[in-house]
């Protein structure tokens, strides 16, 4: 009786101070996150630089953004593009690799660890470098493709083509998609399978009607947290193709960061960074409503 | 039959595999061959080794050389990651074991805040480092590490914590033990493939990270290694193609030795968790 008082009084008081805990999270929230994010909205309405002080000018920047300025349809064309081809293109490798490895053999680690390889190198700079020089003229993908007899091909210089060598760059790096995949692949009960077997069912079949729908809550999640990462993509355009040729991979995050740090337009970029935003809580949006149609949730999808 | 169909998937998964690591054999490879035949060949084994590139540009090409990036670089990592891994541990323990009002206000705040786009608080945040001072500092890196802003390694720790039984936590209480010494004594012990991958995962985001170097740091003296190689990236364009390479090779160096020493427990980590990477 006294032990349990003791528990009893002592989780008492530790209700507060998980508060403790969790404070310096509440501060990093406040300042950090929330402070910004409303700051930028608010920066949305008005022509804050860091040259004068600002003024409000109600829905200007977003009038212009639509009617006026050049490179704004371009830099969401360009960005809806990429987001299109880079993330279905890495989940597809993602699951098919996954299927593959998910087997009882040799060297799984060896080649776990090789796929991963790529998505713990492929956001930095040298790897930027890297592309750039494998993709130019002469560089060694071109080696290979006259190497097989076909004319070389300017990456570069044509705008599908540029957009595509930076969209490579990011399905590259899907082992970290794939990891995931592995995972909920060794989630699925054996006797699905083996159910499946005995009705005669073939691998296609079952692939179809077992693994594709139980992995459906992963493949969702996946597919939010890299469409969320891949509308923010600069590095690559910045570096590799610096948004040419004719726009084409004038990714809205380079669009963005031209026009708050080189042109010093700050309430403008700011009204950039919401459309970006909202272009994700958009597809956010329709990816949850879309959820009922395909996705699969062992619990009915309520919890 | 089966063994066929066991050698097909073994073949395919090798073939695969080369292919995807080419790029990264070849950076390796090309580095170490004579400025000529970077462009000229394909093969891998360079005609004669030469490591001038790696001497040459080590030295960089302005005042400031790869010396000077590399410490900048670690100088900037290595408080971020001990920051992040320390805050985002103590405040995943007081979302785990404790209920106190606003819990789940605040915890939904942090789920919300996995999807918030960077690109959304860029500005402000730079305006605000601005009006602190702390812009073309460390600080803009360290600070927001000590305020647990990365809800990804909260919520890690926070799977983790779950996934240890309380009775722990009880029979320690009953010995006398306060709250922040249950964490030191009985949960962190046991934490340490959380920990490990943690500290892995943001070591070689803040080591890759370009867009925050960027847009934080100005002075060349201050550079870490991303805004290091992309200024000899710049400056030299084609001419220099040899040390740019080696010094992009260098620069994956470190990321490359914590990922192999710590991927076993990595992989599992992220596989069990469910972060992306």
């Amino acid at each position: 009786m006294n032990k349990l008082g003791i528990v009893f009084r002592n989780s008492d008081n530790r209700q507060w101070i998980g508060l403790l805990y969790v404070s310096p999270f509440i501060i990093g929230l406040l300042i950090f996150k929330m402070y910004p994010f409303l700051a930028s909205f608010y920066y949305s309405f008005t022509d804050f630089s860091l040259l004068r002080a600002e003024k409000f000018i109600g829905l200007s920047n977003y009038v212009y953004m639509f009617t006026q300025d050049p490179l704004f349809f371009p830099a969401l064309k360009a960005t809806f593009l990429y987001v299109l081809l880079a993330v279905p293109g890495k989940l597809a490798f993602a699951l098919l690799i996954a299927v593959i490895l998910n087997v009882k053999m040799k060297f799984i680690s060896v080649f776990r660890t090789l796929y991963y390889l790529p998505s713990i190198l492929g956001g930095s700079v040298a790897i930027a470098i890297l592309w750039r020089s494998m993709f130019t003229k002469d560089g060694v993908v071109n080696h290979f493709i006259t190497g097989l007899g076909l004319p070389a091909i300017d990456w570069f210089g044509i705008p599908s083509l540029a957009l595509m060598s930076i969209s490579l760059l990011a399905i590259w790096q899907f082992g970290s998609s794939m990891v995931l995949f592995l995972a909920g692949l060794k989630q699925i009960p054996k006797d699905l399978y083996e159910a499946g077997t005995i009705d005669g069912a073939s691998k296609l079949r079952m692939f179809f009607s077992i693994t594709f729908p139980m992995l459906t809550p992963i493949i969702f999640f996946n597919l939010i947290m890299q469409t969320v990462n891949a509308f923010q993509e600069f590095t690559a355009a910045f570096l590799i193709t610096n948004g040419g040729p004719l726009n084409s991979t004038y990714l809205f995050g380079l669009k963005l960061y031209q026009d708050a740090f080189q042109f010093s337009k700050m309430g403008y970029a700011s009204a950039l960074s919401w459309i970006l935003f909202l272009s994700i809580m958009l597809f956010t949006i329709i990816a949850f409503k879309s959820q009922k149609y395909w996705t699969h949730y062992e619990d009915g999808g309520k919890f | 039959m089966t063994s066929l169909i066991r050698m097909g998937r073994f073949s395919f998964l090798t073939i695969f595999g080369i292919i995807l690591i080419y790029p990264i054999i070849w950076l390796i490879s090309a580095s170490f061959k004579p400025l000529p035949e970077i462009f000229s060949s394909v093969n891998l084994i360079p005609s004669r080794f030469v490591i001038t590139s790696y001497i040459n540009g080590w030295k960089g090409t302005g005042q400031f050389g790869f010396s000077t990036f590399f410490t900048n670089s670690f100088l900037l990592v290595v408080p971020t990651v001990i920051a992040t891994v320390l805050s985002s541990v103590i405040v995943a323990y007081g979302f785990a074991r404790f209920r106190f009002p606003t819990k789940n206000l605040f915890f939904s705040l942090m789920i919300a805040t996995l999807m918030l786009p960077n690109a959304v608080i860029i500005i402000p945040s730079y305006l605000l480092f601005r009006n602190l001072g702390w812009l073309d500092t460390y600080w803009t890196f360290i600070i927001p590490s000590v305020f647990a802003t990365y809800p990804f390694f909260i919520f890690m720790m926070i799977q983790f914590f779950r996934g240890l039984p309380r009775d722990l936590d009880e029979s320690a209480v009953v010995d006398g033990c306060n709250s922040f010494k249950i964490l030191t004594h009985i949960l962190l012990p046991l934490s340490k493939p959380a920990l490990v991958s943690a500290a892995v995962f943001q070591f070689i985001w803040t080591w890759n990270d370009f867009f925050n170097s960027l847009i934080y740091i100005n002075s060349v003296k201050k550079y870490p290694i991303s805004l290091g190689l992309r200024m000899s990236l710049d400056t030299s364009s084609i001419s220099n193609w040899d040390q740019v390479m080696a010094m992009s090779v260098l620069s994956i160096v470190p990321c490359l030795i914590i990922f192999f020493l710590a991927q076993r427990y990595f992989v599992e980590g992220i596989a069990t968790t469910g972060i992306k990477g």
